[in-house]
C-alpha cells in the first residue's frame, strides 16, 4: 500500500517569462484518490500540473510536501515519492518495452548499486499493471498508440512513486483505449492506494472516473470537490463558454453534460 | 545480454586485427621475424625496427583518438538528442581550429602542451557561444536552435581561420595539419599529453551514461525520475568538448568518427548508453585505424592522411543517416 502523504499548494503563481499563467491557486492532493484537472484549453491545467511536479518554477507562493518546501528536496528522493508522465515523451530509436520502462528506475539507482532483482520485478510489475508484458521485447515503434501510452504509463508505474501526475493520458487515443487506460489506473489506485492527478479533455469521462475534481478557469481554480457538486450547468457555462443540462450517467451514476448548441435547443426539441 | 557479449567479442576480434594490421601493413609489409626482434630489442636499430617502433606509436595514439572522438560524439549526440551531431557539425572543432591558427599566427606558439589548451578554450567557447545562441528565445536549447547555431557558427568561424591564415603563408603551412588531421604525428609525448584527457572522459562516461539514458525520453521526462537536466547535460557537454578538443590539438581535426562509431554501435545493440558509450570508443578506435592503415596502403609510398579517408568512409554514411532520420521523422 502507498503511503499517505500531505501535498499542498499555497497561493500558487506559475507560468513563462513574465506571462502569468496560473494565479493564486491554493489546493490540497487528497491522497490514495484520483483527482482530474478540467478546464478551457489554454486555462493552464498543465502548467499547473507541470509546476506542481516542480517542472517548472513557481513565481510565486509555496508547494510543500508533508510540510516541507519541494525545492528543498533533492530530485532522487523526490522522484521515488512524485512522478510525472507528460503529454508528449520522446521515444528514443529502436528501443524496446523493457528497456524504456527499466528507464523509470533512475531514481532508485546508486553510482555503486546496478540493476538488481527488485528493479526486474518493479519492471515486470509495471508492465503486468498496464498489460504489456506480452510486447516487453517488441520494438517501440512497432505498436499501437494505445499500446504505445500503456508502456509509457507502465515507464512511471516502474517509478514506484506513492503519486503519480498524468498530463492527458488519453488523448489522441480511441474511445476504447480511453475506457481501458482510466480503467487500467482505476485499478492502479484501488488496488495500491496510489494516488492519481490527471488532466483530462473529456467532462464526462473525468466526473465517471475521478473522486475528486478541480476546475480551472483562466489560471484560477473556480470549483473543486466531488464530481456530483462540482459538475453544474453554470460551472461548465462560466469555464467552457457552453450551454448544457447536467444529467445522470446511466452508466456510472456520475453527472454527465449534454451540450446545447445553435441547432439543439431544450425547446426546438421535438 | 548475450547481444552486448556477443557484440563486444566482435569488437575485441577487430580490435586486435585493427592493432596487428596497423603494425604490419604499411607503405612497407612487416615480417613476423621484423616486428619480432623490434619489439623484444628495443636498442635495435635496422630500418625495419624504427618502423615497428613508429608504427606502435601511432597505433596506440590512433586507438586513442579514435576511441576519444566516439565518445565524443555520442555525447554530443545525447546532449543535443540530435543523432547527427558531431564534434564538427557543433562548430566544436572549428573553434578548436581557430584558436591553435590565432595561437600560431599572433603568439607564435609552437609547442603541442600549448594547442592543447588553446585548442580546448576554443573548443569551450565555441561550444558555449553555441548553446548561448541555442537557448535564446522560448523553449531553450532545442536541438534543431542548436543544430542551426553549430551550422552558423562554425560557417562564421571558419571564415575567420581563412582570414587568418591568407596574409600569412607560414601559418598556411602549419595548419595543413589541422585542416585534415592525421594520426602519423602521434607520438609517446601525445600519448601522455592526451592519456589524463581520455581518462577523465571515460570517468564522465560511466557517472553520466544511466542520467543520460534518462534525458533521452525528454526533459520533462527526466525531471520527474529525478535527473539535475541543467548539470548532466553541462557536463556531458564538457566532456564532449574537452575529448574533440583534445583530439584536435594533437591529430588536427578528424570528421566522421564521432558519427559512425555510435551509430554502428546502436543500430547492433539499441539505445542503452551504458552500453553504447563504451562500445562507441572501442569501435571508434577500431574505425579510425583500419581507416589510417587503409590511407597507408592506398597512398603508397608515401600516405593518405586519415582524416581524407575517415571523410570518403563516412560521408555516404552521413547520407544515408540522415535520409532514414527524414523518414522517421515524416
Amino acid at each position: 500500500m502507498k503511503r499517505t502523504h500531505v501535498y499542498e499548494a499555497t497561493h500558487l503563481a506559475a507560468g513563462y517569462e513574465n506571462q502569468m499563467i496560473i494565479e493564486d491557486v491554493s489546493l490540497t492532493i487528497p491522497s490514495h484518490q484520483i483527482s482530474i484537472i478540467i478546464g478551457a484549453n489554454g486555462c493552464g491545467k498543465s502548467t499547473l500540473l507541470k509546476t506542481m511536479a516542480r517542472l517548472i518554477k513557481p513565481l510565486a507562493g509555496q508547494i510543500t510536501l508533508n510540510g516541507t518546501p519541494i525545492q528543498k528536496i533533492p530530485p532522487k528522493p523526490f522522484a521515488k515519492i512524485l512522478g510525472l508522465l507528460p503529454q508528449s515523451p520522446i521515444v528514443p530509436e529502436g528501443i524496446t518495452v523493457v528497456d524504456l520502462i527499466g528507464r523509470g528506475r533512475f531514481p532508485h539507482h546508486t553510482f555503486w548499486k546496478g540493476w538488481t532483482t527488485e528493479d526486474d520485478e518493479a519492471v515486470a510489475e509495471a508492465m503486468e499493471i498496464m498489460g504489456v508484458t506480452e510486447f516487453a521485447h517488441r520494438s517501440i515503434d512497432e505498436l499501437s498508440g494505445g499500446q504505445r501510452q500503456r508502456v509509457w504509463i507502465a515507464m512511471a508505474l516502474a517509478q514506484q512513486t506513492d503519486i503519480l501526475f498524468l498530463d492527458e493520458p488519453t488523448t489522441y487515443l480511441d474511445i476504447t483505449y480511453q475506457i481501458e487506460i482510466l480503467d487500467r489506473l482505476t485499478d492502479l489506485n484501488k488496488k495500491y492506494g496510489t494516488t492519481i492527478v490527471m488532466v483530462l479533455h473529456d467532462i464526462n469521462l473525468s466526473a465517471r472516473y475521478a473522486d475528486h475534481l478541480f476546475a480551472l478557469h483562466k489560471g484560477k481554480l473556480v470549483a473543486e470537490g466531488a464530481p456530483s457538486e462540482v459538475i453544474t450547468s453554470s460551472l461548465i457555462q462560466q469555464i467552457f463558454d457552453l450551454q448544457c443540462i447536467v444529467v445522470e450517467d446511466p452508466i456510472a451514476k456520475s453527472p454527465a453534460i449534454v451540450p446545447i448548441g445553435k441547432y439543439h435547443q431544450v425547446d426546438s426539441a421535438r | 545480454m548475450y547481444l552486448f557479449f556477443g557484440v563486444f567479442a566482435l569488437l575485441l576480434v577487430l580490435f586486435g586485427l585493427s592493432i596487428v594490421t596497423s603494425i604490419f601493413l604499411g607503405a612497407r609489409t612487416m615480417e613476423w621475424t621484423d616486428v619480432w626482434n623490434s619489439l623484444w630489442h628495443a636498442d635495435s636499430t635496422s630500418l625495419e625496427a624504427s618502423i615497428v617502433q613508429h608504427r606502435v606509436t601511432r597505433t596506440l595514439f590512433s586507438l586513442m583518438c579514435g576511441a576519444a572522438l566516439g565518445i565524443s560524439g555520442a555525447f554530443m549526440q545525447s546532449v543535443t538528442r540530435n543523432p547527427i551531431a558531431d564534434p564538427s557539425i557543433l562548430g566544436v572543432n572549428t573553434g578548436a581550429a581557430l584558436f591553435v591558427v590565432a595561437g600560431i599566427a599572433f603568439f607564435h606558439i609552437q609547442s603541442a602542451e600549448q594547442f592543447i589548451w588553446l585548442a580546448i578554450a576554443g573548443a569551450i567557447l565555441s561550444a558555449l557561444f553555441v548553446f548561448g545562441i541555442g537557448s535564446m528565445g522560448s523553449g531553450g536549447a532545442t536541438p534543431l536552435k542548436l543544430v542551426l547555431a553549430g551550422a552558423a557558427t562554425s560557417a562564421i568561424l571558419s571564415s575567420l581561420v581563412v582570414a587568418i591564415m591568407i596574409p600569412r603563408t607560414n601559418v598556411m603551412d602549419q595548419f595543413r595539419f589541422w585542416q585534415v588531421g592525421s594520426v602519423g604525428v602521434g607520438s609517446w609525448e601525445s600519448i601522455r599529453l592526451f592519456l589524463p584527457f581520455l581518462i577523465v572522459g571515460i570517468l564522465i562516461a560511466f557517472l553520466v551514461a544511466p542520467a543520460l539514458n534518462a534525458l533521452a525520453l525528454g526533459d520533462d521526462v527526466a525531471t520527474s525520475l529525478g535527473v539535475r537536466v541543467g548539470t548532466v547535460r553541462f557536463v556531458a557537454a564538457l566532456g564532449g568538448v574537452l575529448l574533440c578538443g583534445v583530439t584536435t590539438a594533437l591529430a588536427g581535426p578528424i570528421g566522421f568518427i564521432g558519427l559512425l562509431a555510435p551509430h554502428l554501435i546502436r543500430l547492433l545493440l539499441g539505445s542503452d548508453l551504458r552500453y553504447v558509450i563504451p562500445l562507441s570508443a572501442l569501435s571508434g578506435a577500431i574505425i579510425l585505424t583500419l581507416s589510417d592503415v587503409i590511407g597507408r596502403i592506398i597512398g603508397s609510398p608515401s600516405e593518405l592522411e586519415v582524416g581524407i579517408v575517415t571523410a570518403f568512409v563516412g560521408a555516404p554514411i552521413l547520407i544515408l543517416i540522415t535520409m532514414k532520420v527524414k523518414m522517421r521523422d515524416g
